[in-house]
């Protein structure tokens, strides 16, 4: 469809940037501080999950069913349910329903059951050779989760997160439907209900750039904590300098 | 020293009850290296497990330098295990770990200061000789150097009883004799009581002083190396030194298996029990190698029709045991392991 002349709700394009750039930095705080809180809580929370299932450190059966399934139902409602179901225990921790406070409660209960399952799937990843190997050597527990477990799946910690941050981003588009601002509420507003294809398209291409960035950064920093691929790229590097 | 009495582990309750191990019962003395050998399911790694404390056993006890440690509270346990340093088969390295980062891993959990632990990490590169590789990455270490990185870590908190569990398997026959030969000048300069976990018979012969055969859960024979090579009606004697594939005695001649039981056989003695017997020595098949400073050997012998007893008694005086053939077990050597492996 193209833009009809006669809509004078239309935004002139000299005017996108000023729309468009304020919200993409309300999604970034948004963003930003749901991350915090979920690295925060889905490390540990993932790692105790972990350490709890049959073989881990403290293996209980009760307490890794109960836990289990408390982050299967957080990982399992649809986050629009999410949202709108728990607005009167946003209500009490936020004071209010609308804005980015009110936002971050429900990203990051949604984000650490999501965060929470790919912590634990990237501990499984670890060789359990390296918990006997930090026992034997005199390791606590907390040492041996910090350094056998934990340190060995930081690029795929990474790699986890990078994923996490991207989705996100799509759930503070969402949460911009009920009024927390950012560019989803920029999109959802004016692109979708104001049909001002401009700034949807705006909204679009900086959604597109913003993801790509952080996929190219957590890739980057994958490859960086990664000793093999970091010694194979330094190696490609000087056998390049060698050829030419 | 260590040694364990009565050790047993039991897997389930009830009906649903394995016992992996029995009543295992042997000490390794400092300075010592006694190897565990047995096929696999035998309960090698359920033993290497209760050694170093990663598991408890069911009953009996692991004693280290006349501390028990099998009765410990965990925390106790986390101080008793850095009295044990253990060699994992060759995946034990933290890939995003330098050499020197493993290495300082006990260190590092025990709290050492960084000045000390960076002293201490040099010294033991140092004494398996991968100083130069200290900032290598485990992959970018083959497979012997990495087994290098894993010693220097188990020694780190000077233990006294090292545990080496399955540490030479996949590693190629030189790293194994490099690996085995760090081992034996460790056991030499810090008094070590090594216990040494394979399924290669082959290795043991290279390091152990004593051995034993662990099948099914149970020590079924146990001794010193030579002692074991030197007996003929040892199983675990034939096991690590099998009488090789003989050619067929020719026309006329009986074969026989000749075994080294005395420390004095001379290098001479084939010709020597020719002349004693009169008759050519046709030799069909031998091995013959000095063990821990004391030669061992075995061969196979055609001889012309000779007197049995008088046979028996000639190869005696050179200390020396004969036995006789019967056509078609020429291969007797052979025929034994594979209905072992049969088992």
């Amino acid at each position: 469809m193209s833009v009809t002349a006669g809509n004078s709700n239309l935004v002139p394009i000299g005017d996108i940037p000023a729309l468009v750039i304020p919200a993409l930095g309300e999604t970034l705080i948004m963003v930003g501080i749901t991350m915090t809180i979920v690295v925060l809580v889905g490390i540990p929370l993932g790692a105790l999950i972990h350490n709890l299932a049959r073989g881990g450190l403290f293996e209980n059966r009760a307490a890794h069913t109960t836990l289990s399934w408390i982050v299967s139902i957080g990982r399992s409602l649809p986050f629009l349910i999410l949202m709108a179901s728990i607005i009167p225990f946003t209500r009490l921790i936020t004071g209010t329903n609308i804005g980015i406070a009110a936002a971050v409660v429900p990203m990051s209960i949604a984000g650490i059951a999501f965060f929470t399952r790919i912590v634990e799937n990237s501990l499984r990843s670890v060789p359990p050779s390296f918990v006997r190997v930090a026992k034997a050597s005199g390791g606590s527990p907390l040492q041996i989760i910090a350094t056998a477990q934990l340190s060995e799946a930081i690029p795929s910690l990474i790699g986890g997160l990078t994923i996490n941050i991207i989705a996100m981003i799509e759930y503070s588009a969402i949460a911009g439907t009920i009024g927390a601002g950012g560019i989803g509420y920029v999109a959802v507003t004016y692109g979708y209900q104001r049909f001002d294809n401009t700034v949807m398209v705006a909204t679009i291409v900086i959604l597109v750039i913003t993801v790509a960035l952080v996929q190219l950064t957590g890739d980057a920093l994958v490859r960086m904590t990664t000793p093999h691929s970091a010694t194979a790229a330094r190696s490609r590097r000087r056998l390049a300098a060698a050829i030419s | 020293m260590i040694s364990l009495e009565r050790l047993t582990k039991v897997y389930g309750h009830g009906d649903r009850a394995v016992t992996v191990l029995q009543d295992l019962d042997f000490s390794v003395d400092a300075g010592e290296i006694f190897a565990v050998v047995g096929p696999s399911g035998a309960g090698k790694s359920t033993l290497a497990q209760c050694v170093n404390l990663l598991e408890r056993p069911t009953s009996g006890s692991v004693v280290v330098n006349g501390e028990n440690l099998s009765q410990l509270s965990e925390a106790q346990l986390r101080v008793a295990r850095r009295t044990i340093g253990t060699v994992f088969q060759s995946d034990g390295l933290f890939s995003r770990r330098t050499a020197a980062q493993n290495v300082a891993l006990p260190l590092q959990y025990l709290g050492v200061t960084p000045a000390e632990t960076k002293r201490r990490v040099a010294e033991l590169l140092d004494r398996v000789g991968l100083s130069p590789r200290a900032s290598y990455y485990p992959h970018q270490l083959s497979g012997g150097q990495r087994q290098r990185v894993g010693i220097a870590r188990a020694l780190a908190l000077r233990p006294s009883v090292l545990l080496s569990d399955e540490a030479t398997s996949g590693l190629d026959p030189e790293s194994t004799a490099s690996i085995t030969a760090l081992l034996k000048e460790l056991r030499d300069d810090l008094g070590l009581s090594i216990l040494f976990i394979t399924h290669e018979m082959e290795t043991v012969l290279q390091v152990a002083d004593s051995v034993a055969r662990l099948d099914r859960g149970h020590i079924v024979e146990s001794g010193r190396l030579v002692d074991l090579l030197r007996d003929p009606s040892s199983e675990l004697g034939l096991a690590l030194k099998p009488v090789g594939n003989a050619r067929e005695s020719g026309a006329g001649e009986n074969s026989w298996v000749i075994q080294y039981t005395s420390t004095s056989v001379p290098t001479n003695w084939v010709t020597a029990l020719s002349e004693a017997l009169a008759v050519p020595v046709s030799l069909l098949a031998a091995s013959i190698e000095t063990i821990n400073g004391a030669t061992v050997g075995n061969a196979t012998i055609g001889l012309p029709h000779t007197d049995e007893a008088e046979t028996i008694e000639a190869a005696a005086r050179l200390g020396l045991t004969a036995r006789r053939l019967s056509a078609g077990r020429v291969n007797a050597g052979k025929a034994l392991e594979n209905s072992e492996q049969a088992a």
